[in-house]
């Protein structure tokens, strides 16, 4: 089987046309960037806390706002997020300190609101050596004779299995009468001593300022150095003017993508970094290979215009673009459906970047070298042309 | 050629084996493989749930009880040698950059004395640099070289008193080290895989554990200014001012006593041998310890002077008990009025560990908890399968064949990335893992390139064996431009990047060189051996 077999497509023909499309795909990541006052960052660049909660059933947004608000002072952000009744109630830009507390507060906001019948310990939030505790007597007195050793694993299977395989939220205590060493007498002892609440915490995140802002600035430093280091190499391998197309390609990729999450509003944090890095090294790549097959034609073909061996090569590799990118824009579409909550973000970033990463090696990437080789080429002449001028 | 293959065949054999005894051991049953590539594949604190803590020791903390041991120092030195003085005092910074401005200033010194004075700074106290303000006022400053070895014990004591503590909890495999610049940034990072009680670690971690045992002058109180009032307005001297530990849950803090006690404690935390939780005889927990033998004498001597007094146990400068001395005390002693079990047992671990030499502050903290970390362990795999299988899908039905062996190579590729992890004890997160795409997406990219430059040889009418040696040759060339390239900028991500951007690195750059191996190496061997099995190969299924 083959896509693309002997084409012949003029793509730097039309490079106006695409240099105007991306113009236009900056302007508006542009625009949407002015308009919301930069990217949106997450807590992990400037700085807060944030609670992630899951909820047995809808989360009632309202009462947990109402519940919030009394007991914290400032704003405090609590944002649903669809599909798995999960909300975030969070806060920012506070001193470390009060961060703290805010985040201890929080805690204990959902555990008075939510958190099951009062003087009942939730067994929706207890950890396993709080259970084991909890157990003691009351398990010796419903008939059930564990030694310490029998009691804590019992406690620690329970724990396991609530967070394993009910995603950390019991409805009801029956639920449990799989678990190995959960018998009758363990249930009732369940049910007497312990409520269920209605919520689990499913991830917590205290950024204070000052940790923001050093990640920030040493994402953004680090990436510098590293294209900086590219830049270098590729110019060496092949020469300067290529190693600086390369880069502005890149960064041509990273400014639209980050375009792309204003206008989603989707946040940028620690793992979309590593997304974009990956983006980075995934656009380099794609370049280099056109690059190179324009490095080998230029060999073969001296006396062809400089514009006429771009087409070549791109024509020549175009086939293997058009599989790389759709078998890894595949894996990472597989990531964007499948991979949860966590990596939502980060496959969001890869699956823009696989699109723009290729898209800007065949319409960036070749025209800035070409565009180069003109420029140089039009010096000589005028320079060379000078020295005849003056003779 | 046959031997040529031969040799590269046990080449092969051998890292493949290598790569699988990495990753699962020599497993016995099903079960042992399933445990030996939990244990050797290790997963980050954002894969598979734990805390990420980074907190600031303030060192300031560790020069103002300097300084105030100094004044003590001096005070005494000063009364001995008969030199008056209107105040001792220090500055009191409550920021880290204010730890190198931490000032004692002596003032009212009579300028006969002055000689006398700078004599005995001279002498006794040469840490400290001291310059003349005025005619009678001083100023103490702790010298540089000083200033920056108490820091850095006052972080490295931090750390060993941490460490202890989480050791003490019992959990699996924490990880606490200095982060960030030693010199200047105070920082101590603590991760704990697996802990499902985060709140309770932080306390744990977090508490000073300052004990004192010390005799109750006068009390209980119910407010600060009734015990003022009850001194003419002014506490003796020595003494000082402790509220009572309001009992957990009541909410009734205005309400908790004062006492006046003793300034200088009977025994402190230092004098502790070992402290453990019990139960008393009415099977409520308590926090037992015992002394050494030194403070032991000490407190029996003391005890026994003082029968019928009354003692007061302060932690933290909270006063959790008041008991009437009953009889000489020797060498143990116990604190009550806990809250259970848990809260005894944590009581006991931070005294045994001892207490901090500064006060701590969380800059960070990142948990992920159990359930969302089984959950995201579970769509992590569901989504590599899925990935994988479209993938392999995809390239079997364009290459046939050589897409068959693409995918043998790609899967091999994978195994020797994830065993070399292991064999370096790395630790796979979430960036690590967008490593790992990557290196996929290159590894795929490489196997592609070769295939494509085949095809277009084949179609240029070379030979079948001309065609596989010029496409792997001239793929080569773009394959180790590409992967130099991004192993250039993984090594500026590794020197200059934190925690998760290095993770990244290391699992691309690994990636990259097992890729070479993969793609390139075992790749054309297996084209080798399918020419050396069929001579004269008409077609090839690519």
């Amino acid at each position: 089987m083959e896509l693309f077999r002997d084409t012949k497509f003029d793509f730097y023909g039309k490079k106006w046309i695409f240099l105007g499309l991306s113009v236009a795909l900056l302007a508006v990541g542009m625009i949407s960037l002015f308009i919301k006052g930069g990217p949106r960052y997450g807590i992990d660049f400037k700085g807060g806390a944030q609670v992630y909660v899951r909820f047995l059933g809808k989360p009632p947004i309202n009462e947990i706002r109402e519940a919030m608000s009394k007991r914290i002072s400032g704003e405090i952000n609590v944002q649903e997020l669809t599909g798995d009744n999960e909300v975030i109630i969070g806060t920012e830009l506070r001193d470390e300190k009060e961060l703290e507390s805010v985040r201890q507060t929080i805690v204990e906001v959902l555990e008075s609101s939510f958190g099951g019948a009062k003087g009942k310990p939730d067994l929706n939030s207890v950890s396993a050596d709080l259970l084991a505790e909890h157990l003691a007597i009351p398990l010796t007195r419903n008939g059930v004779n564990l030694g310490d050793e029998q009691r804590k694993a019992l406690a620690a299977a329970i724990v396991k299995f609530r967070d394993e395989n009910h995603s950390g939220l019991l409805s009801n205590v029956k639920e449990l009468s799989g678990v190995a060493g959960v018998n009758e007498g363990v249930i009732k002892t369940l049910e007497e001593e312990f409520s269920l609440g209605k919520f689990s915490i499913r991830q917590i995140e205290v950024v204070g300022p000052k940790a923001g802002e050093d990640l920030r600035r040493q994402a953004i430093l680090v990436t510098l150095y590293a294209l900086g280091g590219m830049l270098v190499y590729i110019a060496f391998r092949f020469e300067w003017i290529y190693g600086v197309g390369a880069v502005i390609a890149v960064l041509h990729d990273v400014v639209v993508t980050v375009g792309f999450f204003s206008i989603f509003d989707k946040e940028i944090s620690l793992t979309v970094i590593a997304a974009l890095l990956t983006l980075v090294g995934y656009s380099v790549n794609d370049t280099i290979v056109i690059f190179d097959r324009i490095r080998e034609n230029l060999k073969i073909t001296r006396s062809e215009p400089f514009a006429d061996t771009i087409n070549t090569s791109v024509n020549q590799t175009l086939s293997r673009t058009v599989i790389t990118s759709g078998l890894t824009f595949l894996a990472c579409l597989a990531l964007y459906l499948f991979g949860g909550d966590v990596l939502n973000g980060f496959a969001f970033a890869l699956v823009c970047g696989i699109v723009i990463g290729s898209y800007s090696s065949i319409f960036i990437a070749s025209p800035i070298v070409a565009f180069g080789k003109w420029m140089m080429e039009s010096r000589r002449r005028t320079a060379s042309g000078a020295v005849k001028g003056s003779r | 050629m046959k031997r040529s293959l031969q040799n590269r065949a046990i080449i092969i054999a051998a890292v493949t084996l290598l790569a699988i005894y990495g990753i699962i051991g020599l497993p016995k049953s099903p079960a042992e493989l399933f445990a030996n590539m939990q244990h050797n594949i290790r997963l980050g604190l954002d894969l598979k749930g734990g805390s990420h803590l980074v907190l600031q020791v303030q060192v300031q903390d560790a020069v103002k009880s300097e300084a105030d041991q100094a004044i003590q120092r001096l005070r005494e030195d000063l009364a001995k040698q008969n030199i008056k003085y209107a105040s001792i005092d220090r500055n009191d910074p409550t920021t880290i950059a204010g730890a190198d401005d931490v000032v004692i200033t002596v003032k009212g010194i009579e300028l006969n004395d002055a000689g006398n004075f700078r004599d005995v700074v001279g002498r006794n106290f040469p840490t400290w640099d001291m310059k003349s303000v005025s005619s009678s006022d001083y100023a103490l400053q702790l010298k540089r070289t000083e200033l920056i070895a108490l820091k850095a014990d006052t972080v490295e004591r931090s750390l060993r008193t941490i460490e202890q503590r989480v050791n003490g909890l019992g959990l699996s495999e924490p990880i606490i080290q200095q982060h960030g610049r030693a010199d200047a940034e105070y920082e101590i990072l603590v991760q704990l895989p697996g802990v499902d009680d985060p709140a309770r670690v932080k306390k744990i971690i977090g508490t000073a554990a300052v004990l004192e045992i010390t005799d109750v002058k006068d009390g209980p109180f119910p407010t600060r200014q009734q015990a003022l009032a009850q001194h003419g307005g002014l506490l003796p001297l020595g003494t000082k001012l402790v509220q009572e530990r309001p009992s957990s849950g009541s909410g009734r803090e205005n309400a908790a006593p004062f006492y006046l006690v003793s300034r200088v404690p009977v025994v402190t935390g230092r004098d502790l041998r070992n402290a453990r939780s019990s139960r008393d005889e009415f099977g409520r927990w308590e926090t037992s310890f015992t002394l050494t033998q030194d403070s032991a004498a000490r407190f029996g001597r003391f005890t026994e002077a003082n029968i019928n007094n009354r003692l007061a146990v302060i932690l933290d400068n909270q006063i959790v008990n008041v008991a009437t001395i009953q009889s000489r005390i020797d060498d143990s002693g116990r604190i009550t009025g806990l809250s259970g079990e848990q809260e005894a047992s944590d009581l006991s671990l931070v005294l045994r560990a001892g207490s901090l030499p500064a006060g701590i502050v969380y800059l960070e903290e990142r948990t992920v908890g159990p359930s969302l970390g089984a959950d995201s362990i579970r769509s992590g795999i569901v989504a590599a399968l899925a990935g994988l299988a479209m993938v392999v899908l995809a390239m079997v039905v364009y290459y046939k064949r050589a897409g068959v062996s693409a995918t043998v190579v790609l899967l091999l590729n994978a195994v020797i990335l994830m065993a070399i992890l292991a064999y370096f004890g790395a630790v796979l997160t979430l960036p690590g893992i967008a490593g790992v795409i990557l290196t996929i997406g290159m590894a795929v990219d490489s196997n592609v390139l070769i295939f494509e430059r085949i095809r277009e040889e084949i179609r240029e009418g070379k030979s079948i064996s001309a065609a596989i040696d010029i496409g792997f040759k001239k793929a080569f060339i773009t394959i180790l431009d590409t992967h130099v390239t991004t192993v250039i900028s993984c090594a500026f991500l590794f020197m200059f990047g934190t925690g998760p951007v290095k993770g990244f690195a290391i699992s691309l750059v690994i990636g990259l060189v097992a890729n070479l191996f993969t793609a390139v190496y075992v790749s054309r061997w297996m084209f080798d051996l399918r020419l050396f099995r069929n001579r004269d190969l008409a077609t090839l299924s690519i």
